[in-house]
């Protein structure tokens, strides 16, 4: 036992010098127009050395430190606890949202422009999320291109704009529309897959719309992307300091007020936060209906699913065609905020994040998907000073709840249906 | 109401089934037995559109239907259950039974959105549907749990009344007691004579626990090694010599 888990430990110390050295030890450094080769000072040295001790120690005595820490009372006793009535419970959750989103209403009228923006990309994300979760975390359809969906909304709005001077709010229902013929488009070919199968040829999807749009130069603009793209007007008053188009009034000279950047800015996550309330009632409401039900029949079963007459091509495609108009939406949204879009907001990287979000907050809940992507687009701002380790901290991040949540932060929780009693 | 014929089914080299030809009438219990590897659910599953049968005709209520997929098979009225219990384990028992009825619910999604009156009535007669079967099956009191939580014999049961739910013309099932203790049996013999005679479903099934066979069914047929061997009532297959040395007697 002792002896395993001495030659386990010093193995593991090894390795974690193996490791370690290369990367941290040895420094690339400019001779002139060469580079070479430099070590790393001392200190570094010591400091990988005392990694691989701590390392070296953890593992010898690692059984006597988890079972210590396994002592440690668990957090809540929840077991313990009467869980609430149903009606209650429901009552009181709905009580809370409602007064989170008023509250939502009222907060950037308090806070700084930055926070304002900051929170329209989460409201951004949060549609995004929820979107993808009908396809991950309902219809258990994994998809790596889901981001080009959102690319396909964006560019709608910036192409329409740009070529048939289209406003935001014709544009969309447009983006949305077009995004989910994209999804429709997308299914059929995959009808037949899952899992990982599927999840390539997604990625694949996802990466043909990013280089289409690279390169597509003569329409799309190419890298340089698309500007210029109209904010938002509401009901024909325009944000900006002067107007722009004729027949439009501007706000603050309608209303005579002092003209403020704010405003915009204010206005824009009014809009995002709208819709993405819209979003999640409508996938909610998605969710306890036939349609949803059938997504979720697929995800568990499949061959039992089309045995009590379900057709497969219906459900897949159903869930591939919604979770991408929400995407449209969202990418529409992205498109007036920014003002400007270039391929480069819509690699892979972003259909990773929106799954992360969707696997960190609890396939199928939206509450915890909600969640998770405040969490995952608030901290790495908060961080700033690391920014450098932001994967790593976001990498680990995803090992420790894979360890201890694997369910993800709220895990789904199927709606209670009450019967009548028959006589 | 069911008539097979000359059903061939050909994997590569293999000839799994070979010319079974079998029929089911309104109000009729018919098994098919045979040893392990008979062939059996291979019937089944070409006959509920899993697989397409290289040969022979499958007409049921008029229609020719070998060949259509399977989910359509099931809507003209023909439904199944698996050897394997295959459940939505992590759905509610009661979204089972809900999940089954999406074709008597208004498939319309903007009406479902904004919940018009008529699909609230048509949501409200599925839930008493599922209600009514749950009750029927005795898991009325456990329809908000996970179906993946259930014992075994109740799981089982599950998978009936889901069937049931779609108001089949004819239940196909495939080992129904299998893993079920001799109480539990006997209730799955009460409940399968009392689809027949309640409810007018005709029922093919599939068993190795020859009590119930022998018990509850009108008619029986025998395949071996993917041949028909014999067919007929309880009693004259009890007598049958090839199906005592090919089967019955083995034991």
């Amino acid at each position: 036992m002792t002896a395993r888990n001495f030659k386990h430990a010093l193995f593991c110390a090894v390795i974690t010098m193996v490791v370690a050295y290369p990367i941290l030890g040895l420094n690339l450094v400019a001779r002139g127009t060469r580079v070479g080769l430099e070590g790393a000072d001392t200190s570094t040295l010591v400091a990988i050395f005392v990694a691989a001790m701590v390392v070296f120690s953890f593992q010898l005595y690692r059984d006597t430190i988890m079972a210590a820490l396994g002592k440690i009372p668990k957090l809540p006793p929840l077991a313990g606890r009467e869980p609430m009535p149903q009606a209650k419970r429901v009552k009181m959750e709905s009580w809370v949202l409602t007064g989170i989103i008023v509250l939502a209403l009222f907060w950037p009228f308090f806070v700084s422009r930055g926070s304002v923006d900051l929170a329209t990309l989460v409201l951004i994300y949060i549609m995004l999320a929820l979107g993808l979760n009908v396809v991950v975390g309902l219809a258990g359809l994994l998809d790596l291109g889901y981001v080009a969906f959102y690319a396909v909304g964006a560019y709608t709005f910036a192409l329409l704009s740009q070529y048939m001077g289209i406003s935001f709010w014709m544009a969309l229902p447009l983006g949305a529309l077009f995004a989910a013929l994209f999804g429709l488009v997308l299914g059929f070919p995959v009808l037949r897959l899952r899992g990982d199968y599927l999840a390539i040829v997604t990625l694949g999807f996802g990466e043909i719309i990013r280089i289409l749009l690279n390169n597509w130069t003569a329409v799309t603009g190419g890298p340089n992307g698309i500007g210029g793209i109209p904010e938002p007007t509401l009901f024909g008053m325009e944000f900006g300091r002067r107007v722009k188009e004729e027949g439009n009034t501007s706000f603050h000279e309608t209303f005579g007020i002092a003209y403020s950047g704010e405003h915009k800015v204010i206005f824009l996550y009014l809009i995002a936060l709208v819709l993405a309330v819209i979003t999640a009632l409508v996938i909610r409401r998605l969710m306890r209906m036939p349609v949803g039900r059938a997504w979720e029949a697929l995800r568990e079963d499949e061959i039992a699913a089309r045995s009590l007459g379900l057709s497969r091509t219906a459900v897949k495609l159903s869930a591939f065609t919604i979770g991408a108009f929400f995407a449209g939406f969202a990418g529409t949204v992205f498109a007036s905020k920014q003002g400007f879009i270039s391929p480069e907001s819509f690699v892979f990287l972003e259909s990773a994040i929106i799954l992360a979000i969707v696997v960190l907050g609890g396939m199928g809940s939206q509450l915890g998907v909600v969640l998770a992507a405040i969490a995952v687009t608030i901290l790495p701002e908060l961080a700033r000073e690391f920014s450098d380790y932001r994967m790593l901290v976001f990498g680990a991040a995803m090992v420790l709840m894979m360890v201890w949540r694997p369910q993800g932060l709220m895990p789904m929780r199927r709606t209670h249906i009450e019967l009548k009693r028959q006589e | 109401m069911l008539e097979v014929q000359n059903l061939s089914m050909r994997f590569g080299g293999l000839l799994a089934v070979d010319q079974v030809s079998l029929d089911v009438q309104e109000h009729e219990i018919v098994s098919v037995i045979g040893p392990n590897g008979a062939g059996k659910t291979t019937v089944f599953n070409c006959l509920s559109g899993f697989y397409k049968p290289t040969g022979g005709t499958i007409v049921f209520k008029g229609q020719e239907v070998q060949g259509k997929p399977d989910y359509k098979i099931s809507r003209l009225g023909m439904v199944r259950t698996f050897q394997h219990v295959r459940l939505f384990n992590q759905m509610s028992v009661v979204e089972n039974l809900l999940v089954a009825q999406h074709r008597h619910l208004n498939t319309n999604l903007l009406s479902g959105l904004i919940k018009t009156p008529n699909y609230r009535e048509r949501e409200q007669k599925s839930l008493d549907r599922a209600a009514y079967w749950l009750d029927r099956v005795g898991l009325l009191d456990l329809a908000n749990r996970d179906a993946g939580n259930l014992a075994y014999g109740q799981q089982r049961r599950l998978e009936i009344a889901r069937c049931m739910v779609t108001e089949p013309k004819l239940l196909m099932l495939d080992e129904p007691a299998a893993g079920l203790n001799p109480a539990e049996t006997k209730d799955l013999n009460q409940l399968i004579v009392s689809l027949k005679e309640d409810y007018h479903v005709s029922v093919l099934l599939i068993e190795h626990d020859m009590s119930l066979v022998m018990d509850i069914s009108d008619r029986i047929t025998v395949i071996n090694q993917g041949r028909p061997l014999a067919k007929g009532t309880p009693g004259e297959i009890r007598q049958n010599d090839d199906v005592i040395k090919a089967y019955l007697g083995e034991a």
